[in-house]
């Protein structure tokens, strides 16, 4: 990925991500909400050797926004090779249950924009028959809990809808990985408590780059959810639903 | 999330982390009220990191670089960014720090805030010297750019200023070349305090660097006995072309994984590691290190201070004029240590020069510094600090806050005379258990 397209881009994944890709002298396009937070991570990426970095405040639950956003992009960097997804909310799981709206947020921030923002990527990228597609969903995805069903849901949908992608661009050499995170430290699980599941923002990140290296298709971020995941896949729904998770 | 000081000792627990993440956005308030202090990386070794009761303002997450010119040297980066961080950014490109202490993982804030010393005070004076500008903003909300120019009363009372006088965001950091990352090191066995006195004046005026390695259990005649080392960066590798980023050490992964028992560091043990160490040593008498060694012996094992044990230890750290009653303070700080039964593990010694620190409130001056630490074995272990303490005062000496959690609001008052013009400065809203220890308030 030497011309990348960060979407959430001071999120604190998306943060030492885009170090790692500066220091190997890429070209950025940053993306967030705010721009005084935009321009300190613009600013750190130049000076850790991005090659040209530009920046772009917006929302991104603006779907309307997408197709020129991803045009404007690709233009500023003279082409596009890569799109990093790491944009998205945790939500409040107890008001998401009380109330449809605060459901419909999670869903619109980690889903919908999501979908809004791959099909213009994905047909470019199609079309150039080349380019890498990196999108942060997250092990809750992967089975239903009472604690967090509304982001795991719009996690869930995330994957599978990365899945199709990723089966549908394979013959034209576009690589989709998936890439899902445990329990990661950043402003996000401020008021969680942490133990020793918790990974630090660049440990994530330094996995996110060795996978969009090696074009995976989905990864565990540390390895180790894989085979927790795994297992809890496995429980029997019977069981699973009288358990506390 | 616990978060304290170096020397484990003393343990705050009722404390908040209250994290920064945005040079821009205005400082957080502590929910339920209570002060606030800046947190770097916890490298101090008492008190003067930590706000019992209070809040902590923790920087780890302001560690973004601003800038950097690489034709002048001058890094404009966040108050979190690490020395680690900078040299592995700047020293491939020919650059390296101006002043550095012991460790590499400290923040640039905790190193203003303390104004710390490397093995170059002599010839570069504290690191306070090389920041020409920061921002500092307070608890009502104002920012201010300080330099010698723009506000320079909160320039000087925020360079050594123990984190009292607001939150530093970002600083300017005037970097010095460096064109090879090995130093030419030369190591020579000193017999006693008379003999360190000699070889460090003499060696100021050739030598960048220099510092003293001390056998803390030698006692009479023997007494400083050790082992002196003074280098320089090695002559030019190459001219325009870059370093290889090689150089760059991979970090050793080695870590102390648990607290040691309590009574690992005890005499047998401290004389067995200073003879092992100073016969290696002596082996290799002149020779080229690579910077990390040469400054950051201690960095290759993490969490070393777990070998102290759950109880921690307590550092101590003075300077005293170099005259008669300084010299002869020192022999008697070095003698009570040794006697002490508590034997000091790491004892170090070193000049400091008369290049002035433009910090108020800074703590080297022209003199002898000599740090030693100490198991903390309870009152036995505070009462000799203490005395230690007073030995320095009667000197004329002074004791180093960063190092500190057992000086009195007596001694305090007597170093730092300026203290009375610094408490003008200190942000209303800021406080430290050290403040409060050394200003008889708690
Ligand atoms: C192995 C070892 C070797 C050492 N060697 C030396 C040495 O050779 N010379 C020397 O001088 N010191 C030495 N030290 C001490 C160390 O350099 C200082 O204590 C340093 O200030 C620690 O930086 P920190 O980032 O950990 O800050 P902390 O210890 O977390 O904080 C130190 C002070 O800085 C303040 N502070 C932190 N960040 C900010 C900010 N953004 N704005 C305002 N105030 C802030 C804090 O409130 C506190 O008062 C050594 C320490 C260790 C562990």
């Amino acid at each position: 990925m030497k011309k990348v397209l960060v979407l959430g881009a001071t999120s604190a994944i998306a943060q030492s991500t885009v170090r790692l890709l500066a220091a190997r002298g890429a070209a950025l396009y940053l993306v967030g909400r705010n721009a005084e937070r935009l321009d300190a991570v613009a600013r750190d990426a130049r000076t850790r050797g991005a090659s040209k970095v530009e920046t772009e405040a917006l929302d991104l639950d603006d779907l309307a926004q997408h197709e020129a956003l991803v045009e404007r992009a690709t233009v500023a960097l003279g082409g596009l090779d890569g799109a990093l997804l790491a944009h998205g909310i945790l939500g409040d799981q107890e008001a998401a249950q009380r109330s449809f709206a605060e459901a419909e947020k999670v869903l619109r921030t980690n889903f919908l924009s999501a979908v809004s923002l791959l099909t213009p990527l994905a047909n470019r990228f199609e079309a150039q028959k080349a380019g890498t597609l990196v999108v942060i969903s997250s092990v809750a995805g992967d089975r239903g809990r009472q604690s967090n069903y509304v982001y795991g849901a719009s996690k869930g949908a995330l994957s599978v809808f990365l899945q199709g992608l990723r089966n549908r661009l394979a013959r034209s050499g576009v690589a989709v990985v998936t890439v899902k995170p445990g329990f990661v430290d950043t402003p996000m699980t401020a008021d969680v408590k942490k133990n020793a599941l918790f990974a630090t923002p660049d440990k994530v990140a330094r996995g996110i780059v060795r996978a969009a290296d090696a074009r995976k298709d989905e990864v565990y971020l540390p390895g180790f959810w894989g085979p927790i995941m795994f297992a809890i896949r496995g429980i029997p729904e019977r069981v699973f639903k009288r358990m506390r998770l | 999330m616990e978060l304290n000081s170096w020397g484990r000792y003393p343990r705050v627990t009722e404390q908040r982390a209250l994290p920064v993440t945005w040079t821009t956005e205005p400082l957080p308030r502590p929910a339920g009220g209570g002060s606030l202090l800046p947190y770097g990386q916890g490298r101090s070794y008492g008190d003067s990191c930590l706000n019992a009761g209070g809040s902590l303002l923790t920087t780890a997450r302001l560690d973004r670089f601003l800038d950097f010119n690489p034709a002048t040297g001058v890094l404009r980066c966040e108050s979190g960014v690490t020395l680690d961080a900078i040299l592995r950014l700047v020293s491939w490109q020919g650059w390296f720090l101006p002043v550095t202490p012991g460790t590499k993982f400290v923040s640039v804030g905790g190193a203003i805030a303390n104004d710390v010393h490397g093995k170059n005070h002599h010839r570069a004076g504290t690191f306070g010297r090389h920041v020409p500008r920061f921002e500092l903003v307070r608890s009502d909300g104002s920012r201010r750019e300080c330099s010698l120019e723009q506000n320079r009363d909160w320039y000087e009372a925020t360079i050594g200023g123990l984190g009292l006088t607001g939150l530093i965001t970002w600083a300017d950091i005037q970097l010095r070349r460096m064109s090879n990352p090995y130093i030419h090191q030369e190591t020579i066995p000193l017999s006693n305090v008379d003999d360190f006195l000699k070889l460090a004046m003499e060696s100021e005026q050739d030598y960048d660097f220099t510092v003293a390695w001390v056998d803390s259990l030698g006692r009479g005649r023997n007494l400083g006995k050790g082992l002196f080392y003074r280098g320089n960066h090695a002559p030019p590798q190459f001219d325009a072309v870059p370093l290889s980023k090689s150089h760059l050490s991979r970090r050793s992964g080695l870590a102390v994984p648990f607290d040691f028992p309590g009574l690992a560091i005890n005499r047998l043990s401290v004389a067995a590691f200073n003879w092992l160490y100073y016969h290696r040593q002596r082996l290799n008498r002149t020779g080229l290190v690579h910077y990390d060694p040469f400054f950051y012996p201690l960095d290759g094992v993490h969490r070393w201070n777990r070998i102290y044990g759950r109880r921690g230890f307590l550092q101590f750290q003075c300077v005293v004029p170099a005259n008669d009653a300084g010299t002869a303070a020192l022999k008697e700080i070095l003698d009570r240590g040794a006697r002490s039964g508590m034997p000091s593990f790491l004892t170090v010694l070193k000049m400091f020069g008369d290049v002035p620190s433009p910090g108020m409130m800074s703590f080297p001056k022209r003199g002898m510094t000599l740090a030693l630490d100490f198991a903390n074995r309870g009152e036995r272990t505070y009462r000799l600090v203490e005395e230690l303490d007073r030995v320095t005062r009667e000197a004329g000496g002074r004791v180093y806050p960063a190092k500190d959690a057992r000086m009195s609001p007596e001694s305090f008052a007597a170093y730092y005379p300026e203290r009375e013009r610094f408490a003008k400065y200190v942000d209303p809203a800021f406080s430290s258990s050290f403040w409060r220890r050394v200003n008889g308030a708690g």
